[in-house]
């Protein structure tokens, strides 16, 4: 794990929860499309925790973020509550978005999360333009978008982020390369070094072990803190993993990937137990304590999935609203 | 009252809704010193600064989507787009992320843009500058579409889009911007789907969007000389479409052309007719007629283009075979 300048038990705690709290909430979501009691498919953010986490953890509540199809991680690490969110994933009314949008379009603009989106790529243009608003309106806040490596093949990224260098605009391209752009590897679609590409627009680019949380916080703290003071933009490149398939229902998927290599990222390299290992030794938690934090997280979530579960669908009357705001 | 350009006008409803609204910018290609290949935006970034007149790259799904990010977080951007043809370039950013923010956040996000184009043929510009695209984005939810058919219409329409809370396109025909109008010095608003009955008649409805409005006009002009009297009516927006002006006048005159630049397949001609076909068909004379721009991709030669787009004298043709029943023995 990376050093960090000073200890701030309350601070690692907190993300160490938090990426508990992902972890879980994936292997509910998981289980109720297994159950066939959620409609439509999921993507799962298992495995990339530390990402999530170490990036929103820098981040105030006013600072935006857009998130992925693979969004749920975000949406937990940029603050959601489990059951809007459960809501939201079962299609229910008490859910973020009422149940129109579903896993891959939950946004939580209560803490600046400006959405979850189902196009490859799609938010890179949303992101750029928050931030235009943020230089333009002379507000102070920040805007991270998050990315996969799939996502660094649309011609939009370059497009956005030509014009973010060239105004300064605050906002921080988050690649998340989890080695694969759906069911392919990421060598096969990726030329050259994606660094460099937004190298090539003089954007500081930076690449950073996406398993590491305190590696991932202490760049982005740093990373935040300079595109506040208009030094921005900046190009982080997190080296993850998946441990899911591209969806809950990519179940068989040793044609483009090894059960070995999945074990080992597993075994070896997996955020909240390599994090809850520092913490131990550091002598911040012990086990236990540890142990009891991930045991009311469960209770926290299967609590969320039962309300969720109950919940009342939206009224058919509901269809045809907010094709259009009303004046306001 | 004064008469000023369509450009001028646009340019004057821009100009006004930034001085009123702190929040509004221009973004777009050659928008500040160039004022736009078209002249519109002239003088705008004399007054208001290069933070709020924009110039980008020729990036159109790039600047496209900063709009968008822009207005979900409290900017109200007017997005220059060059030409209609390049809406082609724009359809994720406008289609898949602008129309549907809105309704897939239940209600909690907001895209306030306005997207500024054009539209029309015969300018010798060839199959990628001369599309009439309106119908592509007439067809997707969330989204309002504004046609306006002069200078008058120009400028109410663009102040009333740019106070709006969704996203709107609004169609110029390039055209027009050199035709003036009797435009009030005093500000003014045209609210959105509310047609203008410009001029009444008993025996015949021609509907007529954009510039095809004029062409309605001059076809009126030819058939009142003729004993035929015809009626005709500017939507001025097609979403939201005004069904109560057009069927009424439907029921009145019991016969109807509805003229439009698309082409005429699966247009907004289509989607007026068969509008009319179900609300008022007992009302009904004769077959209502789509008039739209040819199924071919525009040609360059002038001897071909213009065959292409409908003329005052092919409406006025259609209205008298729709008077002497030829229509119907047709079909």
């Amino acid at each position: 794990m990376a050093k960090t300048p000073k200890k701030n038990a309350e601070g690692y705690l907190r993300m160490y929860r938090q990426m508990v709290r992902i972890r879980t909430f994936e292997d509910n979501a998981n289980q109720l499309y297994l159950d066939a009691k959620m409609p439509g498919l999921t993507h799962m953010y298992s495995g990339q925790e530390a990402v999530a986490v170490g990036i929103c953890e820098a981040l105030e509540v006013t600072d935006k973020i857009t998130s992925t199809h693979r969004g749920h991680g975000h949406c937990v690490a940029k603050g959601a509550e489990f059951r809007e969110m459960f809501c939201e994933l079962l299609g229910k009314e008490e859910g973020y978005c009422r149940g129109k949008g579903g896993s891959m379009h939950i946004a939580d603009q209560s803490n600046g999360n400006l959405g979850a989106n189902a196009i490859v790529g799609g938010s890179m243009g949303i992101a750029t333009g928050s931030a235009l608003r943020a230089k333009l309106q002379r507000a102070d806040d920040v805007t991270v978008c998050f990315f996969g490596d799939g996502a660094t093949a649309q011609g939009l990224m370059y497009e956005v982020m030509n014009m973010a260098a060239l105004w300064k605009l605050p906002v921080i391209y988050a690649c998340e390369n989890n080695g694969y752009s759906e069911y392919t590897r990421t060598e096969e679609i990726a030329a050259g070094s994606i660094t460099a590409r937004a190298e090539a627009f003089g954007i500081e680019a930076h690449p950073v072990d996406g398993q590491d949380v305190l590696a991932v916080n202490k760049l982005a703290t740093d990373l935040v803190a300079r595109a506040r003071k208009g030094e921005g933009p900046f190009f982080i490149e997190l080296m993850t993993y998946r441990y899911h398939g591209h969806h809950v229902g990519d179940i068989n998927r040793t044609y483009y990937r090894s059960k070995e290599e999945e074990a080992e990222w597993k075994e070896t390299r997996d955020p909240i137990t390599l994090f809850g290992a520092w913490l131990t030794k550091e002598g911040i938690a012990a086990e236990d304590e540890l142990s009891a934090l991930r045991d009311a997280v469960k209770t926290e979530a299967k609590d969320a999935v039962a309300y969720a579960l109950a919940a009342p669908y939206p009224d058919g009357s509901e269809v045809d609203m907010h094709v259009y705001a009303e004046a306001s | 009252m004064r008469s000023i350009t369509l450009s001028q006008a646009v340019n004057e409803a821009i100009a006004e809704e930034m001085r009123r609204d702190e929040t509004v910018f221009l973004i777009g290609e050659d928008v500040a010193e160039a004022g736009t290949p078209f002249k519109v935006t002239s003088g705008l970034v004399e007054e208001f600064g290069t933070d709020r007149v924009i110039d980008t790259p020729i990036a159109e799904p790039g600047f496209m989507g900063l709009a968008v990010g822009a207005a979900m977080t409290g900017a109200r951007p007017v997005v220059d787009l060059m030409f209609g043809d390049f809406l082609y370039l724009v359809m994720d950013q406008l289609c898949n992320q602008a129309a549907k923010t809105h309704y897939m956040s239940g209600g909690k996000l907001k895209v306030p843009l306005v997207l500024r184009t054009n539209l029309g043929a015969t300018r010798r510009s060839a199959a990628q500058h001369s599309q009439s695209l309106q119908a592509l984005v007439a067809h997707i939810p969330g989204l309002k579409v504004a046609m306006p058919s002069s200078a008058y219409e120009a400028k109410g329409l663009m102040k009333t889009a740019i106070r709006d809370d969704n996203p709107v396109v609004i169609f110029e025909d390039k055209l027009m911007y050199q035709d003036k109008a009797l435009v009030p010095e005093e500000e003014y608003l045209i609210p959105f789907g509310e047609a203008n009955v410009l001029r009444e008649g008993d025996d015949v409805t021609l509907v007529g969007t954009s510039s095809m409005r004029q062409v309605c006009e001059k076809a009126a002009e030819i058939l009142a000389s003729e004993g035929i009297s015809a009626e005709v009516i500017d939507p001025r927006t097609i979403v939201p479409l005004d069904e109560d002006t057009l069927l009424a006048s439907a029921r009145k005159t019991s016969r109807v052309i509805v003229v439009d630049e698309g082409h005429q397949s699966y247009g907004v001609t289509a989607e007026i007719a068969a509008r009319i076909n179900e609300k008022a068909f007992y009302h009904l004379d004769a077959p209502v007629i789509r008039m739209g721009a040819m199924d071919v991709p525009v040609p360059f030669s002038p001897a071909l283009e213009d065959l292409t787009v409908p003329t005052p004298d092919g409406v006025a043709e259609n209205a008298r075979k729709l008077m002497s029943g030829e229509m119907i023995h047709a079909a």
